[in-house]
């Protein structure tokens, strides 16, 4: 299939792509790697009538670790994350995340900040960084503003972006040397969407995420209390009841994958 | 038969390298998408997005009416129609655009036309199409209720055709103690070739022809039914088949929108083109596959099969395919259910339902990789039941080698092999032993590790008796090959067949080769262009190597014939000192090469002999097996798998398989033909589905949501192979085109019941996907605590 015809304007700094943004007449949309975008559009669920394309913005394409803090731009492909350039315990994470990301042609263009502003529930980045912690950087006509990942996303493909704002990057937290982390996730083949995200992050508190859900990723606070009265293993049937717990919609099956995910991701994590 | 022409060994049995993989490793190859011609128009369709329903009104974009075509805008376009003559059987028009009703989402409404593919697709969804919505029928045992909605309202039911067999089961039953019964499903899904459909069309003034590019196996049935759906002479029609990026039997039958694009470039006089999008693919293209089984097997507690009994269920969609009928399944399936088995009484009833999904068509395999998942998983039960390994119930129950021929329960006639042989060699080859004792130490992973096998005998090269049996209006007769010296002595060789991945230009110059000594790199394999190339049914059922093969070697032992005699004269001696061998005609006085006779021949006749025959260096000559009632290849696959029990996720962790296909013409190529095969069993088994909603809504129309095996999901085959000659045809081949497919699921299947068998579970629906493995396994759980309470 082809797309449905649209606009495309080519920005080449953050300020021309927010003015785009805000003079656009009809429904606008931002690409930046156009992993998923591309695909919606050619099967016309996406029907935009202009596209901004930010591939070419001067910018948010950064890495910088300073102190405790982490700075991710929001152009920032999968594979250079992949490829180590994120370092300390926390580049290994989002490396081992990274590298589970659909396939190698995909993650050469596929960007972080595409992936959690698109907010597919079935993708990987949402559910990784929540585990992670930190705040997401946005950019908008009034200037600058941010969200913590906690609470961003709020369903599938929704977030806290108002419809004239851009998701220019990431700050989050810098694990330490020791700091354990475990990530699981449930498909059918390598690289395919995930059935069931599990990820656990050791950093100043437990935090522990139940992906690829119907909706938003959420923590399982249940998981997190264990985890912080030192726990090192999760059984199938005590992850299945804590993450019940939090969302009775789950299926038998459905239940049991995201309760197996969390267990193995915390198996992981403590190997 | 004595050809002894063969010396330099690129003949029968030789591993030579792919000549086409030339051009298509240096992206050289021209497949319909290529093409291009200067106001050529681009098409897309209107397709229905109700499964069931009237159609009320097509309302045409406004300013564009005159781009956008329904049946009613086409006269002289017929709908497309396969009879059959088998007992009771109901066509049913198959409308290239609809025709006041829609049976399926998907189904052609009008089609667009516009410069590029976008324009069109902007077109298609501008126009409005009211419907009266109707209840769907999505189901095929649904279909069977009496008050269940009729797809085609002329009919009493929904039911195409029913086959019936019947036996005695009483002269068995105080020996059959032991009655194993199973349900099994196994799920539509869609072929998936690289390159999906295509059509270039174009009218030649000129000529005053229909010039039709299409990616198609079959290029001169196409001829055939685009002149009888669109009312054209044949000789108005030309098809050529460019390089076709596999087929797998979606492109052995007339599309619709082959006859659109046809009756749009006459009508419009513009070249037109459509290139069906994956979407189109997987929704309505290529669906295959889906059939349900209740099964039964009698037999002795030795493990001895005395008696098989089942029902088999079809759901043949909504419109019967042409030329093949939507009976081919059914029929199929009833004549291949007992397998490599020899039995003493057979029921089977087969009924073919039609459905609102989109049609059935032939798969690679057809109809067989279902039945034998059906007998093969049955058997394993049975195995499981008794306590007797499922190798060793096939090795009792097999057709003996010293039987052969052997005419079966279902009236194949067996021609040769030693099918007990492949079982043994594959039992080997997977570690049979090891694996049973590895079973004994549970992983500390928790997966569970299981080992199975699938058997089976494949009817290939079906010849003109069978295919009559099965009813269709087409019927394969006396394959032929045209061969012809070039001036400079070079050889061409057209067939009326077509390659679209099996390496024919090769293994066909090979069979030149093996008859003349010529080098295959000298041999021009001609196919895929009904201008070039004799009449020929095409490529599909196995047929190719056996059927057009067996027409090379004949054409070239006449035109050896016709060499040598030329050759005598020049070398001024008897007929009989002379012979072909090596690409040259020889003799004890020198020799002749093919140039030379080909230089006298058309440059400089006043050399040749008086008795020279006038038919000169070009033969056409036809070919079938005797008896043709096929050549049966065989197989044994075998596998071991790993199951996650806590998410029911399988994996193959090593596959063996040991294949007879006869004498083997290239070995790289029957390796490769069976490890794709093999893999597509895997994907029938793991991963492809064709799934719909309870209103007819296809819930897989992208690779998003339909999973195809992939390289990581491909094991290391292991292959062996036997040789085991068929009597009936040139140099003992038989077919094996498709055999790769046939038992994977079957194998699978097995492994994985074998893996849960100490939890009492079994699978019994592909694909085994890990929510069906889960349910398996909570089922046998509930069940134990039931027994327990």
């Amino acid at each position: 299939m082809k797309s449905a015809k649209f606009d495309h304007q080519r920005t080449t700094s953050l300020a021309d792509a927010l003015a785009a943004l805000g003079n656009a007449d009809g429904e606008a949309r931002i690409m930046g790697g156009g992993q998923s975008l591309g695909p919606m559009m050619n099967l016309r669920l996406a029907q935009p009538d202009l596209l901004i394309d930010i591939s070419r913005v001067a910018g948010l394409d950064g890495i910088d670790m300073t102190g405790s803090s982490l700075l991710i731009g929001a152009r920032v492909t999968h594979a250079r994350i992949e490829d180590g350039e994120v370092p300390g315990v926390t580049g290994a994470y989002l490396q081992a995340v990274a590298s589970g990301i659909s396939y190698r042609s995909v993650r050469n263009r596929g960007t972080i900040g595409g992936s959690v502003a698109h907010a597919d529930p079935s993708a990987d980045w949402p559910s990784a960084l929540l585990a992670l912690g930190g705040e997401v950087t946005i950019s908008g006509q009034g200037g600058e503003r941010r969200m913590p990942l906690d609470g961003f996303q709020i369903g599938p493909f929704a977030t806290g972006l108002g419809y004239d704002e851009i998701l220019t990057g990431f700050d989050l937290p810098v694990l330490s040397d020791g700091a354990k982390w475990g990530y699981y996730k449930v498909n059918r083949k390598p690289g395919e969407f995930a059935d069931a995200i599990g990820a656990v992050v050791m950093g100043p508190e437990p935090r522990a995420v139940c992906g690829a859900t119907e909706s938003a990723p959420f923590r399982v606070t249940a998981i997190e209390e264990k985890l912080a009265g030192g726990a090192t293993e999760l059984s199938v049937a005590d992850a299945r009841d804590m993450i019940a717990a939090h969302d009775p919609g789950f299926d038998d099956y459905d239940l049991q994958i995201h309760a197996v995910a969390l267990s193995r991701a915390v198996g992981r994590a403590f190997a | 038969m004595a050809d002894g022409g063969a010396t330099d060994g690129k003949g029968i049995g030789a591993r030579v390298l792919r000549k086409e993989d030339a051009r298509h490793l240096a992206g050289r190859g021209k497949f319909t998408g290529d093409f291009r011609r200067p106001g050529q128009k681009e098409l897309a369709f209107v397709r229905s997005p109700v499964a069931h329903g009237r159609i009320k009104s097509v309302t045409k974009p406004a300013g564009f009416e005159h781009c956008v075509f329904t049946t009613d805008d086409m006269p002289g376009m017929l709908p497309m129609r396969a009879p059959s003559k088998m007992p009771g059987y109901k066509a049913s028009d198959y409308p290239a655009l609809a025709i006041g009703k829609v049976r399926f989402v998907g189904e052609p409404i009008a089609v667009c036309v516009a410069d590029t593919r976008a324009e069109a697709e902007d077109l298609a969804q501008a126009t409005q199409v009211e419907f009266e919505e109707l209840a769907p029928v999505v189901d095929m045992l649904a279909a069977k209720a009496p008050d269940a909605p009729r797809i085609h309202e002329d009919w009493d039911s929904n039911l195409v055709m029913e086959t019936f067999a019947d036996d005695d089961f009483g002269k068995i039953a105080d020996r059959a103690t032991v009655v194993i019964k199973r349900e099994y499903r196994m799920a539509r899904h869609a072929m998936n070739p690289m390159e999906g459909r295509a059509v270039f069309a174009e009218w030649d003034d000129r000529t005053d022809q229909l010039m039709m590019w299409t990616s198609t196996q079959v290029p001169h049935l196409i001829r055939t039914g685009l002149a009888e759906f669109l009312g054209l002479e044949q000789k108005q029609v030309r098809v050529i088949a460019p390089d076709v990026g596999g087929g797998f039997g979606c492109k052995a039958l007339l599309q619709p929108e082959e006859l659109v694009a046809g009756w749009l470039t006459r009508h419009l006089e513009v070249p037109v083109r459509w290139i069906e999008d994956r979407r189109e693919h997987l929704v309505t293209g290529a669906n295959c596959r889906e059939h349900h089984y209740f099964i039964t097997i009698h037999a002795t507690p030795e493990g001895r099969m005395l008696g098989l009994d089942c029902d088999v269920t079809v759901d043949a969609g909504a419109y019967s395919v042409y030329p093949f009928t939507n009976g081919l399944e059914g029929a199929m399936a009833h004549g291949n259910l007992p397998g490599p088995y020899d039995l003493e009484v057979y029921r089977c009833r087969t009924q073919t339902m039609t459905t609102n999904k989109p049609p059935l068509m032939p798969y690679r395999g057809v109809a067989r990789p279902g039945v034998c998942y059906a007998m093969e998983m049955t058997i394993d039960a049975l195995a499981r039941e008794i306590g007797v390994e499922s190798h060793e119930i096939r090795k009792m129950n097999m057709v003996k080698e010293s039987a052969m021929p052997f005419m079966s329960i279902a009236k194949k006639h067996f021609d040769s092999g030693n099918y007990a042989k492949s079982v043994e060699m594959a039992t080997d080859m997977i570690g049979f032993d090891d694996i049973r004792r590895e079973q004994q130490t549970p992983p500390a992973d928790g997966r569970l590790i299981g080992v199975g096998m699938g058997s089976y005998v494949e009817q290939t090269a079906h010849g003109t008796s069978v295919f009559a049996s099965w009813g269709v209006a087409m019927v394969p007769g006396y394959e032929q090959a045209t061969v012809r010296l070039t001036p400079d002595g070079g050889l061409e060789l057209r067939i009326g067949v077509q390659s679209h991945g099996q390496g024919m230009e090769t293994s066909m110059a090979q069979m030149a080769n093996e008859v003349l000594g010529i080098d295959p790199a000298a041999v021009t394999v001609t196919h895929g262009d009904t201008g070039l190339t004799p009449y020929s049914t095409g490529t599909y059922a196995s047929r190719s190597m056996v059927m057009a093969g067996g027409a090379t070697a004949r054409a070239c032992r006449v035109l050896a014939e016709r060499m040598e005699i030329i050759a005598a004269h020049l070398l001024q001696c008897e007929r009989a000192e002379v012979s072909v061998r090596g690409g040259k005609v020889v003799s004890g006085k020198g020799e002749v090469s093919f140039a030379e006779i080909g230089r006298v021949w058309y440059l400089n006749p006043d050399e040749l002999p008086d008795d020279v025959d006038q038919g000169g260096v070009e033969v056409t000559m036809g070919y079938r097996p005797e008896p043709d009632s096929g050549a049966f290849t065989y197989a044994s696959h075998a596998c071991k798998v790993a199951v996650d029990v806590d998410t029911g996720k399988v994996k193959v962790l090593d596959y063996v398989i040991v294949e007879d296909c006869g004498t083997i013409v290239n070995p790289m190529i029957v390796e490769g033909q069976t490890y794709g095969g093999a893999t597509q069993g895997i994907g029938t088994a793991l991963f492809e589905e064709s799934a719909y909603d309870a209103d007819g809504n296809p819930l897989a129309s992208t690779f998003a949501d339909y999973m195809m095996p992939g390289t990581t999901d491909a094991p290391h085959y292991r292959i062996d192979h036997m040789e085991s000659p068929s009597p009936f045809t040139e140099y003992g081949i038989k077919g094996m085109g498709e055999g790769g497919t046939i038992p994977t699921p079957a194998a699978i299947g097995n492994a994985i019941n074998d893996a849960l068998k100490a939890i009492g579970a079994e699978v019994n629906e592909t694909p085994f996907t890990p929510r069906r493995v889960r349910a398996a396994i909570i089922a046998a759980q509930k069940n134990q605590q039931g027994d327990a309470a």
